[in-house]
């Protein structure tokens, strides 16, 4: 048994269970108010489906752009010596304190119709992003990147660059180390990076609304759908909030289980 | 030189310490970079690899400089015929045993089968059939040795490394992997060239030590003639003998300003003298008679060593003395006692102290 080390001093329970109660009274409110008998209906709902549908495509797919730019950026980072590491460093994690509404306007101002690569690529391509699907991606790559890159550093600081050297005595090029050794290496963390990096992209609300629009079907997204249905249909709401609810809880007990617990 | 498959100097700057060292290796011959902590061995084996580059001088494999700073001649690591044993052998973690051996056959273009049929029988040579499918992390650390040295070998290096094979295993596989490891080292027709720090791994594992201190050789030979004549204080502890610098005239050596040795060999000049600490004898009054060095001493330290007591005395030169615990019982041996040194002249072993 171990021994007690006196009691706990009130003035630290107290705000420590107020605290606990703020932090989970508004989820039981959810649960609490959620019309479960019409739940099926309601989850089967055309408007629903689409907009579920279309966050978990666009979430996925700004996953594999973070991941497809992400990775070297952050083995980048982690493993080559240049002047200004720390300032791109520091650039990086910019979106992450960025209010995600001031990353849409600045995601319009470039790549708007009128931006500084929007116009170029309108009139050579004839590609539009504001607006569009690819917006949404965009503006939930803009957002969730940071997770990704700043885990993927991590887990490569952490890894033992030896074996990458064990690997080039055995004849393997930098790439092939990359590929057969480094990647192998950090997989845990990589895979806790697009987790997270998945999950905030499919929370994406302020930056997806600026640059992409509210547009059922191509831009509506979950966190977009439940806040327009909050104007008409409550119920609705509530319906969607608690999918994204179940969702998000689904990938922290993913996340506890296979990676955070062996950290 | 068409015998020398390995010629190098090795010269690496690291701030106020520098690395030279000279070294040509025979094909098949097994030379031991051997010195204390912080001596350089492991830059130069870092530098043999291509994972530090050379300041100066050169690495010349089987003729092609593999690194040459004077002619920006410079050959990287993954395109060097080498195998590299790491001290705490680096498998990798999310391979198996199997697929760890196969690595550098795939890298060399083997193709996915014949690089399995190779490591496999790598395996079964260092005696791992079983343990093929195996993860490293559950190995034991003599297994986990053994693949790493067949992972290492796997690629018929021209150039075989080995960092510390040994430092990693407890007393008892130690004993058992150096004698296996000697087996393969024997057979491997490429160089080999071993760092380590541990006298009994490089006498049992190399044809030839190269004595390393403060990033210098100090001293090269095969295993008797290093042993017999030490040049260092170093390589004289680690022999075990007591080692005195002097002056030679006929058959005395002057070792300090007040003590001239009388020695059984003749020579002149500047010369070292060596004996055993067993040779060393301790009288509680000055002995007569015999031919014998004498000279008083002063205890410093009293410590079990073996079967016997090792008696550190400080006075004119510092020596150490093996004696039985019944003679140490008898002198009443404690630190600050006054005592009677004798070592035979037949007992020292005296020679040049240049060429």
């Amino acid at each position: 048994m171990p021994r007690r080390r006196g009691r706990v001093p009130a003035a630290l329970l107290i705000p420590a269970g107020l605290g606990l109660l703020f932090l989970v009274l508004p989820l039981a409110g959810l649960l609490i108010r959620a019309p479960w008998t019409t739940l099926p209906q309601r989850l089967t709902e055309p408007g629903a489906l689409t907009a579920l549908r279309l966050s978990v495509q666009t979430a996925t797919l700004a996953t594999a752009l973070c991941l497809l730019l992400g990775v070297p950026l952050a083995w980048v980072l982690a493993r080559v010596e240049f002047p200004g590491r720390r300032l791109v460093r520091a650039l990086v994690t910019v979106p992450l304190v960025l209010p995600p509404v001031v990353g849409g306007v600045a995601l319009l101002l470039v790549f708007g119709r009128r931006g500084l690569l929007g116009g170029w690529l309108d009139a050579t391509f004839g590609l539009t992003l504001p607006f569009t699907t690819a917006g949404v991606v965009l503006a939930e790559s803009f957002v969730a990147m940071p997770f990704l890159v700043i885990a993927v550093e991590g887990a490569l600081r952490a890894a033992d660059h030896r074996y990458e050297e064990a690997a080039a005595t055995l004849g393997a090029s930098r790439w092939t180390t990359f590929t057969h050794v480094t990647l192998p290496l950090v997989a845990p963390g990589l895979a806790a990076g697009a987790v997270l990096c998945w999950a905030r992209a499919l929370g994406e609300f302020g930056a997806t609304i600026t640059f992409a629009g509210n547009y059922p079907g191509r831009t509506q997204t979950m966190p977009l759908a439940v806040y327009l249905a909050l104007e008409t249909d409550l119920e609705s709401a509530i319906v969607l909030s608690l999918v994204l609810l179940v969702v998000s809880v689904g990938i922290l007990v993913a996340l506890r289980d296979r990676w955070m617990t062996n950290a | 030189m068409s015998d020398r498959l390995l010629d190098a100097r090795l010269v690496v700057d690291r701030g106020t310490f520098r690395l030279d060292v000279p070294l040509r290796v025979a094909p098949g011959e097994v030379v031991a970079l051997l010195g204390p902590n912080g001596a350089g061995k492991t830059t130069a084996l870092r530098a043999l690899a291509g994972l530090h580059p050379l300041t100066d001088g050169h690495v010349t494999l089987d003729g092609v400089d593999l690194d040459r700073p004077a002619t920006e001649g410079w050959v990287p690591t993954e395109r060097r015929s080498i195998g590299v044993v790491f001290q705490d052998y680096l498998l990798f973690p999310h391979l198996s045993a199997l697929d760890n051996v196969a690595f550098g056959p795939r890298r060399h273009g083997v193709d996915r089968r014949a690089a399995r049929a190779t490591a496999r029988e790598w395996l079964g040579r260092v005696g791992l059939d079983a343990q093929a499918q195996r993860r490293p992390r559950q190995l034991s650390g003599g297994q986990a040795q053994r693949v790493a040295l067949a992972r290492a070998l796997a690629v018929a290096p021209s150039l075989l490394l080995l960092d510390e094979p040994l430092a990693a295993l407890d007393a008892r596989t130690r004993l058992d992997t150096r004698a296996e490891l000697h087996r393969h080292l024997s057979a491997h027709p490429g160089v080999t060239v071993l760092v380590t720090h541990d006298p009994l791994d490089a006498l049992a594992l190399a044809d030839r030590l190269v004595i390393v201190e403060g990033g210098r050789v100090v001293q090269e030979g095969d295993g008797p003639s290093v042993t017999a004549r030490p040049r260092t204080d170093y390589v004289a502890r680690l022999v075990g003998l007591n080692l005195y610098r002097g002056r030679a005239d006929g058959h005395t050596v002057r070792v300090a300003p007040e003590l001239t040795l009388t020695v059984a060999d003749r020579l002149d000049g500047e010369a070292f003298v060596a004996f055993r600490p067993a040779a060393v004898a301790l009288h509680p009054t000055r002995p007569e008679g015999s031919p014998r060095n004498t000279w008083a001493g002063t205890v410093a330290g009293v410590q079990r060593h073996g079967d016997n007591v090792r008696v550190q005395l400080d006075g004119p030169i510092g020596v150490a003395a093996d004696v039985t615990p019944a003679a140490a019982a008898q002198l009443q041996l404690i630190p600050g006692q006054r005592v009677w040194v004798a070592v035979k002249a037949t007992e020292t072993h005296a020679y040049p102290a240049t060429g």
